[in-house]
């Protein structure tokens, strides 16, 4: 049988009639991604008040009665769970690939719809099994996010009886709903794209949440089979990471498993995480760069293969989380090569967007201070880890707080000043309206000061070796006055920023019913989201008739052109000839 | 960089200038309803779930400290008194397989839009899944009731002889579980004639999950009851 494209087949659109249809059960991709939005950031917002309550016991210790050692612990593995898995991975791929795919292609929606509905309320689910672990006996695990054995489940470790199976659960839940979302992002960008829309004309938001989808569907399997060994460990007694042990001075029924097994397969999920949450902000940022910029991206061709080469790359480092748990040293050798290798398709993108910028007409928007900001704290997050990368230097720096330093600008601070902007970016296509410009800038300079001094003296604290994950550093020789009063100061300013959000926050919310009407393409971006007959685009996306694409999504500032941009879907006419994009891509 | 919705699919050229045509064109990477795809992707990521079980079973195996208790003894079973080692995994392997070879001709028949064949051949794929299932069943019992293996230990040496067994046999027992009820549902729907309309790829997508979990059964066999 004749198989026929997505695109070449009759439209037939059954516009959901009642609220329950339209708003809860809704099929719609763009209903879908604000649920995936609004619930990620709610549970972001959770896992923000916790790192605030972690900061006062660290800053002001001996203050606080109610953070014990065991609320501490419980308060970093939440925040750190949280914020990776709820808040970064569903954001970015469950908010704003659900909503940008089918625009920036041209499909009326995700290939099957149904399954991503269900999706979110797996999610959903996911979150609530999570957030149940606050109100169990014992309260939720304190193991840590790594979640490492034997301790995650060994008395001592707080919430080690229904903590840990909660958390084993939820993250069970939560890559069944990711896999539902997962093969259809995939699956629809492969198979739904309009007419003329081939693979190289995409936008680069697109090409990055392409393949960290890719990556999820490869990786998250990792998690899961951990997941569902550690689980049978704590539930059934199995041996799969428990050596055997003596536990408060008693020896315990487990024999003969292997604990570096789990830090093994943790990290085979662990290191392509970074990048399931790196590699959309690349793009939405670069994206955000060339339409604030008004200059198409600097090397589009080089930059989707960065992407994809960082995906590959991703999949080979993994153990270099594991220095300082013994390995041999060809080993330490090969993932630190790896490692280095990595930087370079990373370094190449920084130094395209900074090039898109060079003698660019760069509107000084507030997405776009954030895209500008994300440059500045995703370099000084990727320098700290050239460092890190090595054996040698990466052994006495392990368990300090450099490396939280190093991988909250990278991989914290970095994708949510990309987050910020794409919110701001897109907010006029969601809600129709434009938000507050005066309250976007303040948001964004506390934002980006702020988390400079948070994690600048963070370095320093970790050069002079205080330990991380403490909870409390108590008088020991090596640590000095200094790094008392970093630690207050760090806290103060760790506080401001948690406050300032209270900008984007009231920003976000009053600009729904009060900011100004946006007009249909407020930034005048080329991509083919704003060329939708209605904004907010309606259900279906394009009207009576798909869009066709004649060209590639950054033709800024083209000379001879009437305005600064073309849109994606305006014909090429005889006497421009596609001399930009030809150019661009040679 | 052609927009001409004609002369963009994977027959018109073969071998690798028609990889490059389809990833370079517009609307679809591959000449193939999106179902099929999708099925494809999720068994690559399934793939990774099941390498990973395999991964983690052999580095368990080589880290135990007990001696590992042979497979070939532990599944063996005396038939008229003659001792056969692995005989029931071998008949078990034997019906998955030859279910496949079903599923293949089903996937034909429904091509070819014979329906009361293709529903038989459906039907006959699901049958012996569940009794590839049902034979699963008494492997266990014989294992739990008549050998004293649990999860957490047996008499025989090591504990995760046991707890692999479990959770690898027991995983890929769920994906046949789920395969004979998902062939059970598209043996009804085909017998009602839903396809008729929308064609009988349906048929060969489910076909593709059942040949992949009587794939990852060869390598469970291998790695786990040959070695």
């Amino acid at each position: 049988m004749q198989h026929v494209a997505i695109a070449d087949q009759p439209d037939e659109l059954h516009d959901p009639d009642t609220f329950i249809t339209k708003y809860i059960w809704s099929q719609d991709h763009k209903v879908i991604a604000i649920q995936y939005g609004l619930t990620a950031i709610f549970v972001g917002l959770v896992a923000l008040v916790l790192s605030g309550l972690m900061r006062l016991q660290l800053g002001f210790p001996d203050t606080f009665d109610f953070i014990d050692p065991n609320a501490y612990l419980q308060f970093v593995t939440m925040h750190g769970m949280i914020m990776v898995i709820y808040l970064l991975t569903a954001l970015l791929l469950g908010g704003f690939g659900n909503y940008l795919i089918p625009l920036m292609i041209g499909a009326r929606d995700m290939v099957f719809p149904y399954m991503n509905m269900l999706s979110y309320w797996t999610y959903l689910l996911s979150v609530i099994v999570l957030l149940a672990s606050f109100f169990v006996p014992g309260g939720p695990t304190g193991a840590g996010w790594t979640l490492y054995p034997p301790q995650a489940i060994l008395q001592g470790t707080p919430g080690y009886d229904w903590g840990i199976i909660l958390m084993l659960a939820s993250l069970a839940i939560f890559i069944v709903a990711f896999t539902m979302g997962g093969l259809n992002y995939v699956t629809t960008v492969l198979q739904a794209r309009t007419r003329g829309m081939t693979l190289m004309r995409m936008p680069l938001t697109i090409w990055g949440i392409f393949t960290a989808t890719v990556l999820g569907l490869l990786a998250f399997p990792a998690l899961l089979v951990s997941a569902i060994m550690m689980m049978l460990d704590k539930v059934i007694g199995t041996s799969f990471f428990m050596p055997a042990l003596v536990s408060l001075g008693e020896n315990l029924d487990y024999t003969g498993g292997s604990p570096v097994l789990f830090q093994h397969l943790f990290w085979f999920f662990g290191h392509p995480e970074v990048y399931i949450v790196a590699l959309p902000a690349f793009g939405m940022v670069s994206d955000v760069l060339a339409t604030h910029a008004r200059k198409n991206i600097f090397g589009y061709r080089m930059m989707v293969w960065a992407i994809v080469a960082i995906g590959g790359l991703s999949f080979i480092v993994w153990a270099h989380h594991m220095y300082v748990s013994g390995m041999h040293p060809a080993f330490g050798f090969f993932f630190a090569t790896t490692t280095l290798i990595i930087a370079v398709p990373t370094a190449l993108k920084v130094y395209n967007w900074v090039l898109t910028l060079w003698q660019g007409n760069i509107h000084l928007t507030v997405p776009m201070l954030f895209a500008i900001g994300f440059i500045f704290t995703f370099t000084h997050g990727g320098l700290t880890g050239l460092f890190l990368g090595n054996v040698t230097i990466d052994l006495p720096l392990s368990d300090t707080y450099f490396v939280v330093a190093h991988f909250h600008m990278v991989m914290g601070v970095s994708p949510i000043m990309v987050l910020f902007a794409a919110i701001y970016h897109w907010y006029p296509l969601m809600t129709g309206r434009m938000f507050n410009e005066t309250l976007g800038k303040l948001h964004f300079w506390f934002t980006f000061l702020g988390t400079y001094a948070i994690y600048l003296p963070m370095h320093y604290l970790g050069f002079l070796g205080v330990p991380r994950r403490y909870f409390a550093m108590g008088s020991t020789d090596f640590i000095p006055e200094s790094a008392v009063s970093l630690n207050a100061s760090i806290t103060v300013s760790a506080l401001i920023v948690g406050v300032s959000q209270l900008f984007f926050l009231y920003n976000v919310f009053w600009s729904m019913r009060h900011g100004k009407k946006a007009e249909p393409n407020p930034w005048h971006a080329t991509s083919l989201e704003w060329q939708t007959p209605d904004v907010p685009p309606h259900h279906g996306n394009w009207g009576p008739e798909l869009p066709t694409v004649y060209r590639w999504a950054y033709d800024y500032s083209v000379p001879g052109a009437p305005e600064d941009y073309i849109p994606q879907n305006h014909p090429v006419s005889a006497e421009e000839g596609t001399a930009g994009e030809e150019e661009a891509h040679a | 960089m052609s927009t001409d919705p004609a002369g963009t699919s994977s027959f018109e050229e073969p071998g690798l200038g028609g990889v490059v045509a389809d990833w370079a064109s517009d609307k679809q990477a591959f000449d193939m309803p999106w179902g099929k795809l999708m099925m494809w992707i999720f068994l690559l990521s399934d793939t990774f779930i099941f390498s990973i079980f395999l991964t983690g079973y052999m580095t368990v195996r080589i880290s135990a400290t007990d001696p590992w208790p042979n497979p070939s003894e532990v599944f063996a079973l005396t038939i008229f008194g003659n001792h056969m080692p692995l005989i029931l995994i071998a008949i078990m392997t034997f019906v998955l397989i030859t279910s496949s070879g079903t599923m293949a001709l089903a996937v034909n028949y429904a091509y070819r839009g014979d329906k009361r064949k293709t529903v038989m051949l459906i039907t006959a794929t699901a049958l012996l899944g569940a009794s590839f299932v049902g034979m699963q069943a008494f492997e266990w019992t014989k294992l739990i009731v008549d050998e004293g293996v649990r999860p957490w230990g047996n008499p025989m040496g090591a504990a995760q002889f046991g707890s692999t067994f479990f959770m690898i046999t027991g995983f890929h027992g769920l994906h046949v579980s789920a395969g004979v009820i998902y062939l059970a549902i598209v043996a009804r729907k085909v017998a009602r004639g839903d396809y008729d309309q929308k064609g009988y790829d349906i048929v060969e997508i489910a076909g593709l999950y059942w040949h992949f979990v009587d794939l990852v059964w060869v390598f469970i066999f291998a790695f786990y009851y040959l070695w």
